[in-house]
């Protein structure tokens, strides 16, 4: 009977709010309930993107290209720099597939409390669901861009006589992998940022420094092979360097990795997000105070 | 059944100057212990703060102290007080937006706030898009928007625009969809702050008579922060006030309003009778702002007391920033519990259109028409049928005293609103 009351009750749930206590407050049931705002919002966030360009959806599909054919200009054919015997383009589009997703979903998602201050400060949602969308609205510009390297891929592959330098295993149907290596990774890394940003205005010009440095300690546009053993210390201790070189292994069947330095990568990207998640939990809760 | 919102010894404190996110550098100096925390006067928009509303830490104050109450289930309930007050951080409490310093408050059921119109509308998105969008930041699920689609299209008005990107819609339309979105949520708690000094008037009625509906019928609760007495008199079955951070009355409407009015001066004035802005916190909007509101007596004196049977000159004087046309202003006498004694329009005395420039507005009350009791000035300006130029907000009080305009001694108030001057005749028909 006692039962019975409970579920006729009009409440079907309570709230309490009071000032939270400990380091480990995650709304994990909230932020299921909320699954349809995540929808929504990478709804919105294509759209808005496109609506007034006129090439829409097709700039994803140019921009690794132009990016590609200036690293091939600059860096293979200026500096010369060698791709281990891979056509250059299709060695610099597969090293920008990761890279790209992972360098806008740190822009995107590095600012989360600034960008939308004032949201926050008018409804409340569990705001771990605006980073989330980040990550899963630039997956749609992650499968634009495997377009082009597939046509590339195919090309080479099968109408010219580099086809014999790539090879296509099994290896491919890993690719989902390193691609949720660097989902997680850039995620963590946005938290963190988005943290930072929320309390130190200061630390936004230095994060667009620290997406440049990054990128030139990851080998996109060099191959690893290629890296003098004095330093490729600071390879491994970029975590974003075993996804994009297991991105060339899964795809082209080229590229050295090994299993210590996968454990390293995989284990920094686990803490940067576990601690990442901490980090912005704790700024959420007065951040619309001091923004 | 257990009252649906319970809130015990709720407290907020907030840091002055560090409004806004501070510096690296700062931080580094404090920890390094550099230079100690200078110490800013403890002042809030230029206005000295209350020796109880300073925190523990310097350079702190109790935005919300010691703030209890308990709401049943069904109930409209007004919020009252002045502007920093903590009405707004109350609500923000409630929407969790940010976290209490102290105390507790339970919710029963679903809450929603509704701290502005449109939050997150994306300009770039159509009217239809902004729907699912706005109703998801919001928390409803897509199948719940889906099913109520066609309602808040009509409720809204904006069939024919549905598929065209909402940056390209009227003020007036951007607010009905918005309305609409919020008040077909279905929480169980909603909570309002003033949106609805927004839009026309036939839309504000609409909206109001939605929000008792949702109260009555579905026995809601709604939370309704405003400045418009009439709107609180007439919605509201319990009324809270709140006096510098802390809840100072609560109760029936009518009761409630009257504390509020009658309360000390309201804001700015030095003089009795006026009030003179200079500068930031001059009621504004992107078309105007105003610049003094005064109470004058037949000599052009501002004072709060005026006899019964001489003139009042209520004195506005506003600066018109981009060319309005068709704008008017609608000057209201509340009595101290709220009611509406009468209003008045400049309309017929306004010209067609108003370029920049500094204006005065004067509407004279004649001698022999107020009662004897204290009056409230609630001053608006809108362009009809198209939106408000400035909301409605209760502005100065004052208090009409004297032997009456009946000229008869009666030692209790007279009754009415009004006391106008009428003649009598009086014959005997038999002797």
């Amino acid at each position: 009977m006692l039962v019975m009351a409970e579920v006729a009750a009009p409440q079907k749930f309570e709230i309490i709010i009071e000032p939270s206590r400990g380091w480990m407050n995650i709304p994990w049931r909230e932020i299921w309930e909320y699954r349809d705002l995540l929808y929504v919002l990478v709804q919105r966030d294509f759209i808005s993107r496109y609506k007034q360009t006129i090439l829409g959806p097709l700039w994803h599909l140019l921009q690794p290209v132009i990016t590609a054919a200036v690293f091939t200009v600059v860096f293979g054919g200026i500096a010369g720099i060698p791709t281990d015997g891979i056509p250059k383009l299709l060695f610099y589009l597969c090293g920008l597939l990761g890279w790209s997703y992972f360098s806008q979903n740190i822009t995107n998602g590095g600012s989360t409390f600034i960008n939308n201050a004032h949201l926050f400060g008018k409804v409340y949602f569990p705001r771990l669901i605006v980073p989330v969308s980040v990550i899963a609205s630039n997956l749609i510009a992650f499968g634009l861009q495997l377009i082009p390297f597939v046509f590339c891929l195919l090309f080479y592959k099968f109408f010219t006589h580099q086809g014999d330098s790539i090879m296509l295993t099994w290896r491919v149907l890993l690719t989902p992998l390193p691609l949720l290596h660097t989902a997680l990774l850039s995620f963590g890394v946005s938290l963190w940022m988005s943290a930072s940003t929320a309390k130190y205005r200061d630390l936004i010009h230095l994060n667009q420094y620290i997406i440049q440095i990054w990128m030139f300690a990851t080998p996109i546009f060099y191959p690893l092979s290629r890296v003098s053993p004095k330093l490729e210390w600071a390879i491994w201790a970029n975590p974003m360097s075993v996804p994009v070189e297991a991105f060339r292994i899964c795809l082209l069947g080229h590229g050295t990795l090994g299993p210590v330095e996968i454990i390293i990568s995989v284990v920094t990207t686990l803490v940067l997000t576990v601690t990442g998640v901490i980090a912005f939990q704790k700024v959420e809760r007065t951040v619309v105070d001091s923004v | 059944m257990k009252p649906v919102v319970e809130v015990e010894d709720l407290s907020k404190l907030y840091r002055l100057g560090s409004i806004g996110a501070s510096s690296l550098r700062e931080t580094v100096e404090r920890v390094f212990g550099k230079k100690k925390q200078p110490a800013i006067a403890p002042t809030t928009k230029g206005k000295t703060i209350a020796d109880d509303r300073l925190g523990p830490e310097p350079n702190s104050f109790w935005a919300l102290k010691d703030v209890s109450f308990k709401i049943e289930p069904g109930e409209v309930v007004g919020i009252l007080g002045r502007n920093g007050a903590g009405k707004s951080t109350l609500l923000k409490i409630l929407s969790r937006i940010t976290e209490p310093t102290g105390g507790r408050a339970i919710l029963r059921g679903r809450v929603v706030s509704l701290l502005e119109v449109g939050t997150g509308f994306h300009p770039e998105l159509t009217g239809r898009e902004n729907i699912f969008l706005n109703g998801a930041i919001m928390g409803m699920k897509r199948a719940e928007i889906a099913a109520k689609f066609d309602e808040i299209v009509e409720f809204a008005e904006v069939g024919k625009f549905l598929d065209t990107p909402v940056k390209r819609y009227s003020s007036g339309m951007y607010v009905r969809l918005a309305f609409a979105v919020a008040a077909h949520l279905e929480p169980e708690i909603l909570l309002i702050d003033e949106v609805l000094a927004v839009g026309d008037a036939g839309f504000q009625k609409k909206c109001l008579g939605k929000m008792d509906e949702v109260a009555t019928k579905h026995g809601r609760t709604v939370f309704f922060v405003s400045h418009n007495m009439g709107a609180v008199r007439s919605l509201c079955e319990h009324a809270i006030l709140f006096e510098g951070g802390r809840l100072v009355k609560t109760g029936n409407p009518g009761d409630v309003i009257s504390r509020y009015l009658s309360a000390s001066t309201p804001q700015d004035s030095e003089v009795e009778g006026q009030i003179v802005w200079n500068g930031k916190d001059a009621p504004k909007s992107e078309d105007m702002k105003l610049r003094s509101i005064r109470l004058l007596n037949g000599h052009g004196v501002p004072q709060s007391a005026f006899e019964s049977d001489k003139p009042i000159s209520v004195e506005v004087e506003y600066e018109v920033l981009q060319r309005m046309r068709g704008a008017r202003f609608c000057l209201m006498l509340l009595t101290q519990e709220g009611e509406v004694a009468f209003s008045a329009t400049d309309h017929m005395f306004q010209q067609e259109t108003q370029p920049p420039g500094v204006y005065k507005t004067t509407c004279f009350l004649p001698g022999g028409l107020l009662n004897r009791r204290q009056y409230v000035v609630n001053l608006q300006c809108d362009i009809p049928g198209e939106r408000y130029v400035l909301p409605a907000a209760e502005y100065l009080s004052f208090t009409v005293a004297g032997i009456g305009n009946q000229s008869s001694t009666f030692p209790e108030p007279w009754p009415g609103v009004v006391c106008p001057r009428v003649s009598w005749k009086v014959e005997e028909l038999q002797p």
